[in-house]
């Protein structure tokens, strides 16, 4: 349903049908991963039926995020290839951060923020999906040294900790800039928000 | 268990201090492989105290039967064959079992609330009921102990006969010993037993005889009096100076602090930098610009 035949249509029904089962999975995941990673947290197992029910679903339900992940990664990734003015536009992140985006370069459909984000959660999933299989102890840990477990079981908190303080940096920046979740909710964004925060992209939109 | 539960030193996952009002003294369980015979009397008396019952397995042309630990057989013989520049073979037979450290690392790993316990006399317990199964306890123990069951995934292990203990009992393989190679009583009483025998053991040419209580883990509460103490790898692999492994401690001192502060601060972060700095709005600007190439268009 479009209101306004000017917009611009920045997502699909099946890309965004796509990115929220990653991002129910990764909610999923990091409530049930958080809640064994610190005592404080253990009460989170409850909404999962408790501490072994956690344990049972996390690695099952990672399996599931990883296969979306895969999928979302190949259909982005050429659109995420860093360029000369994605580095200028990292480099200047501090201004834009402080509220004056006037120097900002010229994006694409995504700016070097984001791009670099999307390497990192393509790093991250990658070393959580392997680590995770390691210490996946009912079907695989067995077949794996235990210092290769040890090892998995620190990667696999760490990078988990960094995707969740990654993904609360992308989540906030969608909230931060106004008029971007619709994006993903239904897939369009108003010319002038285009024009405001991806120039470059609303040019090859629009041809102005 | 309801005065056990007052005399906790250590509780896995959790940030507060334990009940420990009842003071107990330290117990310790002393293994003197230089009287062991390799009956396996101690694995019987094991399995009948705790009701368990492994598979018959087959013999792999050694007398290790179990061959290893598991869910149904908290201790097991170890059987190895070595040949000693002074002695010639010699066979060195080792009971296997949990080393109830001071400072045990599966209890550090472990992510359950009450899982794992500590008592003040220096037993280390899983409380099953609370277990997750999620193994982490394995990689926690630097002397590969814990097994998990492939029935109820629980992990299982030597409870040191907490339950026999907590009425003024001996252990059950203690109880059986027919050599009395295996001693129970104060942990420094058995120091001290051990002291003695390792005197003895050094006259009669073993000289480099030892008690085997390792401190990279605290010390444990189940100790042996090795007639090669320096060579402890020759026991069928006894570790010389077993420690947390460096990953584990990393991992549930160091990094779980780290982690929930920096996930703290970006959240906090997002929502200070929106009160302060106010959401990123199209401009008024951008939007008549557009209005314009709009019209422009008509």
């Amino acid at each position: 349903m479009i209101r306004d035949p000017h917009d611009l249509k920045r997502y699909t029904a099946s890309e965004r049908a796509n990115h929220w089962i990653t991002g129910i999975c990764f909610i999923l995941l990091a409530l049930s991963g958080l809640s064994l990673f610190h005592p404080a947290l253990f009460p989170l197992t409850l909404l999962f039926g408790g501490g072994t029910w956690t344990r049972i679903l996390h690695p099952f339900i990672g399996v599931v995020m990883m296969l979306f992940f895969v999928v979302m990664f190949f259909r982005f990734q050429s659109l995420n290839r860093m360029r000369e003015a994605d580095w200028e536009w990292v480099k200047r992140a501090k201004e834009m951060v402080n509220g004056d985006d006037h120097n900002m370069p010229e994006m694409g459909k995504y700016n070097g923020g984001q791009k670099l984000l999307f390497w990192f959660l393509g790093v991250a999933m990658l070393v959580l999906f392997v680590s995770g299989i390691v210490i996946w102890r009912a079907y695989f840990s067995a077949s794996f040294p235990i210092g290769v477990v040890r090892l998995g079981a620190l990667l696999h908190a760490a990078f988990a900790a960094l995707m969740i303080a990654a993904i609360i940096v992308h989540v906030y920046a969608a909230i931060w800039v106004r008029g971007t979740i619709r994006a993903m909710l239904y897939g369009t964004v108003t010319r002038a928000w285009a024009k405001q925060h991806h120039r470059a992209w609303y040019k090859q939109m629009t041809g102005k | 268990m309801a005065l056990q539960s007052l005399d906790i030193a250590k509780r896995s996952a959790t940030t507060t201090e334990p009940p420990q009002a009842r003071k107990t003294l330290e117990v310790a369980k002393l293994i003197d492989v230089s009287k062991c015979i390799g009956c396996k009397a101690c694995q019987v008396a094991c399995m009948q105290w705790n009701d368990l019952r492994d598979e018959v397995g087959t013999c792999a042309g050694t007398y290790d039967n179990p061959r290893d630990m598991t869910d149904q057989s908290w201790t097991v013989m170890r059987y190895a064959e070595v040949e000693t520049e002074e002695r010639g073979l010699e066979w060195l037979i080792r009971k296997d079992g949990c080393m109830h450290c001071e400072d045990p690392g599966c209890l550090k790993a472990c992510p359950a609330p009450g899982a794992i316990i500590k008592y003040a006399n220096g037993i280390v317990d899983f409380h099953q009921e609370n277990c997750i199964g999620c193994g982490y306890c394995v990689s926690g123990c630097p002397f590969n102990v814990p097994r998990i069951s492939q029935k109820d995934s629980k992990a299982y292990k030597c409870t040191l006969c907490s339950d026999r203990v907590a009425v003024g009992l001996e252990p059950a393989c203690v109880k059986v010993c027919p050599t009395g190679s295996i001693s129970f009583g104060s942990k420094v009483d058995m120091q001290e037993l051990a002291e003695e025998r390792v005197t003895e053991l050094k006259e009669r040419g073993f000289k480099n005889a030892g008690l085997y209580d390792p401190a990279g883990v605290g010390g444990t509460h189940v100790m042996y009096v090795l007639n090669h103490a320096d060579k402890p790898a020759l026991y069928s692999g006894l570790p010389a100076d077993p420690t947390i492994a460096p990953t584990v401690t990393l991992w549930k001192s160091v990094a779980k602090p780290l982690a929930m502060a920096g996930m703290a601060a970006a959240a906090l972060g997002g929502l200070f930098h929106y009160v302060m700095k106010g959401p990123n709005e199209v401009s008024k600007e951008i939007e008549a610009e557009v209005e314009r190439e709009l019209e422009g268009e008509k």
